[in-house]
Formats: C-alpha cells, sequence, structure tokens
C-alpha cells in the first residue's frame, strides 16, 4: 500500500535506498511481539531471536513440516553406535565472510556453545562429551550414553554454526555482527526498532529464497500490529492473537494460518522445589486428581482462546510423533472430583494459592479454572505478578501452583526432561520419580521409534495419574499474512522459514 | 543573576548523584534474579555462576555501586546485559528520537494550548471560553494510548495517509521522518496542550485584572498590544515553569506512545529494560534523563529572567 498524502507532503511508503542489484528482489517486512535479545547463537535465548536468526545462521540440521528432521549444512548423519553419531558435511559451503564451513568450523562452534560464557546451548549439549575430525567434512560426536535426543538438538540453536574467524575477531561482541552461513546476512540492528537482514549471492540454496531484504520489527501491541498488516506497513504478522484471529480470516487482503505448536501451558506445581515443604496440594496427589476433574479444558480454550488453542491433558500435542492419540482426555466429572476431596479429608473450602503471570490470557485461564475448581470445593486464590517475579518465586520454590507455558522441543524428551527429571534445573516441581527418570531414560536410548513411543505411553500415564503438572492446553500458532505471501509452510516450531516463500505476481 | 545560576549549577552535581544513588537502590528491591532472566530456560548452575561472576552480581552492593558510577564518571555507561550493546550507543541512538517526539510534541502542546488559554482568558464566560474548555477537558481525559490506537486506524488503515508505525531518523529522510512522528507527536501534545491551556487561561485572567494592564488601556494602547505584549508576557511566566516540566517528562520517554507507535525512544527502551532486569540500562537512561531534566529547569530560570526584567536584580 502507498500512504497518499493529504497535507504539507508529509507522504511516504519509503523503503531503504538499495543497491541496484539488490533492487530486482522485493523486501520483505515481518513484526513479532517483541525485541530480541542478543543476536548470538550461543547465548541468545529468545523465541525472537531464534526467528531473526534462523535465516542468516542455519545449524547442521532442520525440521520440516512433518517435523522430521532434515539435513541443511549437513548432508546426512549415521549412528555408528547409541553413543556416536557421524555427520557429514555439505561441500562447498562458505561462512558469509568466506571462511569455509568444515569439519573444524563444527568442532569450534559446538566447543564455543557448550564453553561460552553465559553459553545458553550448554543444556542441550549435555550428554556431549567430544567433537572429532574424521576429514574436513566429517565430524565425530562421541556422548556420556545413549542418547538419540541429541541429534534433535542439531536442528535448533545448538547446532547453529559461527565462522570461527568472526567469532574469534569479536570475541563477547559477536552478538553485535554475528556471521554465519545462511540465505541472509546480518546488515543492521536498532535495538527495539528493527533487525535488517540481507540477501547473500551465491548460496548454495540462494535460489529458494525470494526477497533482498528482510527487516523484523517489534511491534508489542497486538492491535497496533494488526492494524499495520491491514495498512500494508508489514507483510507478516507472527503473532495474531485468539481474539483478533477472525479479523485476519475476515479480510480479503489478509490470510491466516492456524498450526500447532510443540509446547504447553500447563499448571506446575510445588512438591518440594528447592528442598522447600509442599502443602497437601504438593503431597497427596488425590487432591490434585481432584482439581484435575474438577476443570473442563475445552472450555477454557474456548472462552479464553475462542477455541483457537488446543484442549490437552499431556506435554506434547496431538501433532507430535510422540503423542498417544489412544490415551484419553480427561472429562470434567464433578461427583468425581469430590468423592476424592472428601477421601483425602481435606476441610472445605481448600485453598490453592495459584501463582499467575500477569498478562490478561494467562489471567482469564485462572480465572475461568477459579470457578471451575470452587465447585469442588476448592478457594483458588490468584497471585498475579509480572513473569520475572514469578520464574523467581518458582525458583525458590515460594509458590503453591505456577501457570506457566514451555516454548516446547521438537522430541518429546525436550517437554518433559528439563523440567521433571530428579534434580534438572528447570524441574520447578521439585519432581522426583526414580519410575519416570529411568522411563525417560529408556526413550531417549534408542532410535526405533516403536519402542520409544511405548515408553512415553507409560510416561504420559504415570504423569496423569501422579500430576506433578496438570497440562491445560497446546498452544498453536497463528501468523497473519498478506495475501500476496504464498509459499509459506508451517512447521509447529513456530519458526518462519522462508525458503520458498514469495510475493505472487 | 550570575551569582543565581551559579549556584544552581552547582546543585546539579549532588542531585544526580543523589539520583543514581537512588535508582541503583530501588532497582534492588525489583524482585527477580537478573541471572535466571539471562538465563533463559537453561539452569546450568555453572552458567548461572558465570553470569553472576561476568555481571559482578556476585560482588557486594557498594562494590556493585562504586564500580559502575566509576565508570560512569570515565564516561562509560556499561552495557546492556540482554543485547549486550554499550548502553552510551544506546543512549545515543534513542536520545535523538525521544528530541524530536519530544520537540515536537511540545511545539505542538504551545501551538495548541497557549493561545487557546489566551482566547479563553480574553473571552470569558462566552462561547469561545466555553469551546476551549471543552476542548481542554477532551484533551485530558482521552487516555493516550486509546487516542493513538484510533489514530492509526482511521488514519493509517482507513484513510492510508500515514504510516501506522516505526521510525525513520530526519537525517535519513526527514519527510518520512515527520510521517512516522507527527502522530505520536499530536497524541503527546494532546494532552500537554490542554494543561498548558489551563495554566495560561488561569494566568492571563490574573494579569488582565493587574493594574498595569488597566494602565495600558487607559493610555490608549490597542487591545491586541495590552493582551500580547502587557498580559501574556506576564503570565507565562508559570507557563515556562510548567512547560519545562512537562517538556522534561516528554523526555523522560512517552512509554504508551512509544509502544503504540513502536517508537524506538526511551519509554520503550526503559520499559523492556525494567521487565528484563537489564539494570544498565534503566541506570544509564534515568541519569541521562534526569540530567535533560535538571538541565532543563536551569533553562526555565533563564527564560525567567528574560521574560520578566524585574527578576534581574534577584
Amino acid at each position: 500500500m502507498t500512504y497518499r498524502t493529504p497535507l504539507l507532503g508529509l507522504l511516504a511508503a519509503l523503503p531503504l535506498a538499495l543497491p541496484a542489484a539488490a533492487q530486482e528482489l522485493p523486501q520483505l517486512r515481518v513484526a513479532f511481539s517483541e525485541d530480541a535479545d542478543v543476536m548470538d547463537p550461543t547465548t541468545g535465548r529468545a523465541y525472537v531471536q531464534r526467528v531473526a536468526l534462523l535465516n542468516m545462521c542455519e545449524s547442521l540440521f532442520d525440521y520440516n513440516s512433518k517435523m522430521q528432521i532434515v539435513p541443511r549444512l549437513a548432508l546426512s548423519y549415521e549412528w555408528a553406535d547409541p553413543q556416536t553419531l557421524v555427520v557429514k558435511l555439505r561441500p562447498n559451503v562458505s561462512f558469509n565472510d568466506g571462511t569455509p564451513v568444515d569439519a573444524a568450523a563444527v568442532k569450534y562452534s559446538i566447543e564455543r556453545h557448550q564453553t561460552f560464557t553465559g553459553s545458553a546451548r550448554r543444556g542441550d549439549l549435555g550428554s556431549l562429551t567430544a567433537v572429532e575430525i574424521v576429514d574436513p567434512l566429517t565430524v565425530r560426536f562421541k556422548l556420556k550414553g545413549p542418547d538419540v535426543v541429541f541429534l534433535s538438538q542439531l536442528g535448533v540453536r545448538a547446532g547453529v554454526l559461527v565462522s570461527p574467524t568472526a567469532s574469534e575477531a569479536a570475541g563477547k561482541d559477536f552478538g553485535q555482527r554475528p556471521v554465519c552461513a545462511g540465505p541472509y546476512r546480518f546488515l543492521e540492528r536498532v535495538a527495539q526498532d528493527r533487525i535488517v537482514l540481507e540477501k547473500v549471492p551465491n548460496y548454495w540454496d540462494g535460489a529458494n529464497y525470494h526477497f533482498s531484504r528482510i527487516t523484523f520489527r517489534p511491534i508489542a501491541d497486538s492491535t497496533v500490529r494488526l492494524a499495520n498488516l491491514r495498512a500494508g506497513a508489514i507483510d507478516i504478522n507472527m503473532s495474531v492473537p485468539p481474539t483478533l484471529a477472525d479479523e485476519v480470516r475476515k479480510d480479503p487482503k489478509l490470510k491466516l494460518y492456524t498450526f500447532d505448536g510443540i509446547g504447553y501451558t500447563g499448571l506446575t506445581v510445588n512438591m518440594g522445589r528447592n528442598n522447600t515443604t509442599p502443602g497437601p496440594f504438593g503431597t497427596d496427589k488425590r487432591i490434585r486428581q481432584a482439581f484435575d476433574l474438577a476443570i473442563d479444558r475445552e472450555a477454557i480454550v474456548n472462552v479464553v482462546f475462542n477455541g483457537v488453542h488446543a484442549a490437552n491433558a499431556y506435554p506434547v500435542p496431538a501433532t507430535s510423533p510422540f503423542f498417544d492419540a489412544t490415551l484419553p482426555q480427561p472429562k470434567r466429572d464433578v461427583a468425581r472430583a469430590k468423592a476424592l476431596m472428601a477421601a483425602a479429608g481435606v476441610k472445605l473450602p481448600f485453598v490453592v494459592p495459584l501463582t499467575v503471570i500477569n498478562n490478561p490470557e494467562a489471567v482469564q485461564v485462572a480465572e475461568v479454572m477459579q470457578s471451575m475448581v470452587a465447585e469442588v470445593g476448592f478457594e483458588l486464590k490468584l497471585n498475579t505478578m509480572e513473569f520475572v517475579s514469578t520464574l523467581n518465586a518458582a525458583d525458590k520454590g515460594d509458590y503453591v501452583g505456577w501457570t506457566v507455558g514451555w516454548t516446547g522441543r521438537p522430541d518429546a524428551d525436550g517437554n518433559l526432561r528439563d523440567l521433571l527429571y530428579t534434580g534438572a534445573g528447570t524441574n520447578y516441581v521439585g519432581y522426583k520419580n526414580p519410575e519416570f527418570d529411568t522411563l525417560l531414560d529408556q526413550a531417549r536410548s534408542t532410535a526405533d521409534m516403536a519402542v520409544r513411543k511405548a515408553a512415553y505411553r507409560k510416561i504420559y500415564s504415570l504423569l496423569r495419574d501422579d500430576l506433578p503438572i496438570i497440562y491445560l492446553y497446546s498452544p498453536r500458532w497463528n501468523f497473519g499474512m498478506a495475501a500476496k505471501v504464498e509459499g509459506f509452510d508451517p512447521v509447529a516450531d513456530g519458526m518462519l522459514r522462508l525458503g520458498g516463500v514469495k510475493f505472487a505476481r | 543573576m550570575r551569582g543565581h545560576l551559579g549556584v544552581r549549577f552547582a546543585q546539579v552535581i549532588p542531585t544526580l548523584l543523589l539520583v543514581s544513588i537512588m535508582v541503583f537502590c530501588l532497582q534492588q528491591l525489583m524482585p527477580g534474579d537478573p541471572a535466571l532472566v539471562l538465563a533463559g530456560e537453561e539452569r546450568d548452575p555453572e552458567v548461572l555462576e558465570q553470569i553472576r561472576r561476568e555481571l559482578k552480581l556476585d560482588q557486594p552492593l557498594v562494590f556493585q555501586y562504586f564500580y559502575w558510577i566509576g565508570n560512569v564518571l570515565q564516561g562509560d555507561l556499561g552495557f546492556s546485559w540482554r543485547i549486550r550493546q554499550p548502553v552510551t550507543e544506546l543512549v545515543a541512538t534513542k536520545l535523538p528520537v525521544t528530541l524530536q517526539l519530544a520537540t515536537m510534541a511540545f511545539i505542538i502542546a504551545v501551538f495548541i494550548g497557549v493561545p487557546m488559554g489566551v482566547l479563553s482568558a480574553v473571552k470569558k464566560n462566552t462561547f469561545w471560553d466555553y469551546l476551549a474548555n471543552g476542548i481542554g477537558l477532551a484533551g485530558l481525559s482521552t487516555p493516550n494510548f486509546w487516542l493513538g490506537i484510533m489514530l492509526i486506524l482511521l488514519v493509517s488503515v482507513h484513510l492510508g495517509w500515514l504510516p501506522p508505525s516505526g521510525y525513520v531518523p530526519l537525517t535519513e529522510d526527514w519527510r518520512q521522518s515527520l510521517a512516522t512522528t507527527i502522530m505520536p507527536a499530536f497524541v503527546l501534545g494532546n494532552a500537554i496542550s490542554a494543561v498548558l491551556m489551563r495554566h495560561t487561561r488561569s494566568a492571563m485572567l490574573t494579569a488582565l485584572q493587574q493594574d498595569y494592564v488597566r494602565t495600558a488601556r487607559a493610555k490608549g494602547l490597542s487591545e491586541h498590544l495590552v493582551v500580547i505584549k502587557h498580559a501574556l508576557r506576564n503570565a507565562l511566566v508559570p507557563v515556562v515553569t510548567l512547560g519545562a516540566l512537562e517538556l522534561g517528562t516528554l523526555l523522560s520517554g512517552a512509554v504508551l506512545t512509544e509502544q503504540v507507535f513502536s517508537i524506538p525512544g526511551f519509554g520503550k527502551m526503559i520499559v523492556d529494560a525494567v521487565f528484563n532486569r537489564d539494570y544498565p540500562v534503566v541506570q544509564g537512561v534515568v541519569l541521562v534523563t534526569a540530567t535533560v531534566y535538571v538541565m532543563l529547569n536551569l533553562v526555565a530560570d533563564v527564560l525567567y529572567v528574560m521574560i520578566n526584567p524585574r527578576l534581574r536584580g534577584a
């Protein structure tokens, strides 16, 4: 859309000046809901940082729309044994400063992820003991024990390669001018305003990328983000809230992509985090089971999210290859819930302080639950605070229940291990269950999907009985796009992969 | 007058020192460990320890304060923990944005507020007075975020006249820069114009009843000259004080307006920094803002004297 000047000549659709060669391709403008953190694949944590990074910092592997792992900078892989992964690299690929992508660069990058101060990838690579150079285009990863999940880590930020030359030159400041291998390179960043990427000539997969520049803009307000999309000031809005989804759907100039994510939102229960002594809600599973039976997940997603998200009592979404559709989704049963409360012998009303992040949707979910569980005799006391404060309280074990989401990992292990394995850093529950730990270890020790799925089935049943986390729903992504954008193939991790994406002629 | 200004200037240093201590201490009261925020979903104790060590969070608070203020005195405001950019660089990027927005908003406010206040006082208890008061009341009672969103929907989405959000520096393209900032400047200026209008009206009503005004009229001066040259000039002293305070507030960042229009100024930066416990950014921005605020008040002192010759001997 071009802005029509009414007065004073104050107008203008105004693309930045471009070199002549790059002007042959159009530019793409993308909005997300918050600003990215540091643009370093080793220390960056934010989802939006990964979105901006994805098309300029490729990993060894990636995921396709079926969440299958596919090679990118790698050409192929082979499990020599359950503790040894051999990866062959794509030949004749260079980082954007000309440094070759070879086995030495892989070793450098992965070891950087393991040792760099404040690395956020250390946990992802926890099972890795050594990276060995077999030949210039082959690397061998040696693991502490059988861990097939390791391969999935090489498909996210832990598998991103950085230019050793640029990294050594920049040191701690690498995030200010990251240099990786990818179809785009970093051009500029103005904090809170924009991150601009520019297309790289002669990239191995360059013909599949159809924009000269990508500009990412953080626009915090969802109404304003949508107004920008409707006004043509952006082409893609990566975060349309469920309440505004209908507006996008009804607008003929726009289109909406709604697709499953890989995470979950649930009620995390304190069962002894940080050696705290939990109350009856954390110690007596009958009370948690009563709570679980008192809530109606379908009603929650319909009331708060216009039915956009998927009610789900399990840690992985229905589209995950690790989901087990034969396991039942619980229905609300007030009579059974009351019976369980009676069996637990607690005095009614039974007070449950619930820590809630102070965003409108989280508060609404809590309020809907509050009215549902009141019928069974629970008095849900909402304690709303901003995210960082809830995180701090959870870390100390200073909470009873906490509604919070997990962004999710492609492998089911990533939605369970860090959160519930005994002693794991983000095990805010303080969960200690040797049977669960054993099953989880079994599930990662083999690449045989049938065996893995059987182990996860047992895990899900165990979690449904114990309820350390009362899973509520699986969030779905809502991407709004200008109608002219075509070729977008959604992937459940919510990334914006621009291969094949272009404007209709 | 020189002595007076000298004393005011000397007060700047302890004021800023006090501000630096206050902002440092107050942010320690915020719940939440910055290391936990920075670590994200990573909870390796060794990584948390590394972060605390690197950011000096493992040191006593007194050491942290002196380490920071020592660097500030050498012109180094530290670096943003979240995006790892020097705070001086961030301030240098945001200050022109905030200055431009504040200046435009202030000009809009003065051009609307002062004439309306004068008109309202001169035409007291007439249709014009009621109209000006009505507009002022509407300006005061309209929330900025609501007005901003409505303007975006009307002017950008439906009429397609102006870009809905974003910012282009004046040096890059002045027309586009004005196009991106005129709506947020109007939203900000609207509320301030109402305040200025009310104060100008009140000061003018008092001034118009003074003896020197009656004398001026008795001397046969035109009403135009009486109002502009005699009454308004005297009435402007309290208005200048208020204007300096309002401009100072604008410079500290218009959080909601910047958020609605995605203007990358001080307000947006400080809000993000607070939510992410990015202490060096909070400290740096507050200190720079306080400096600007104090300087503006100094400028206001100078302006009093220029407007009112009687103060020159003070």
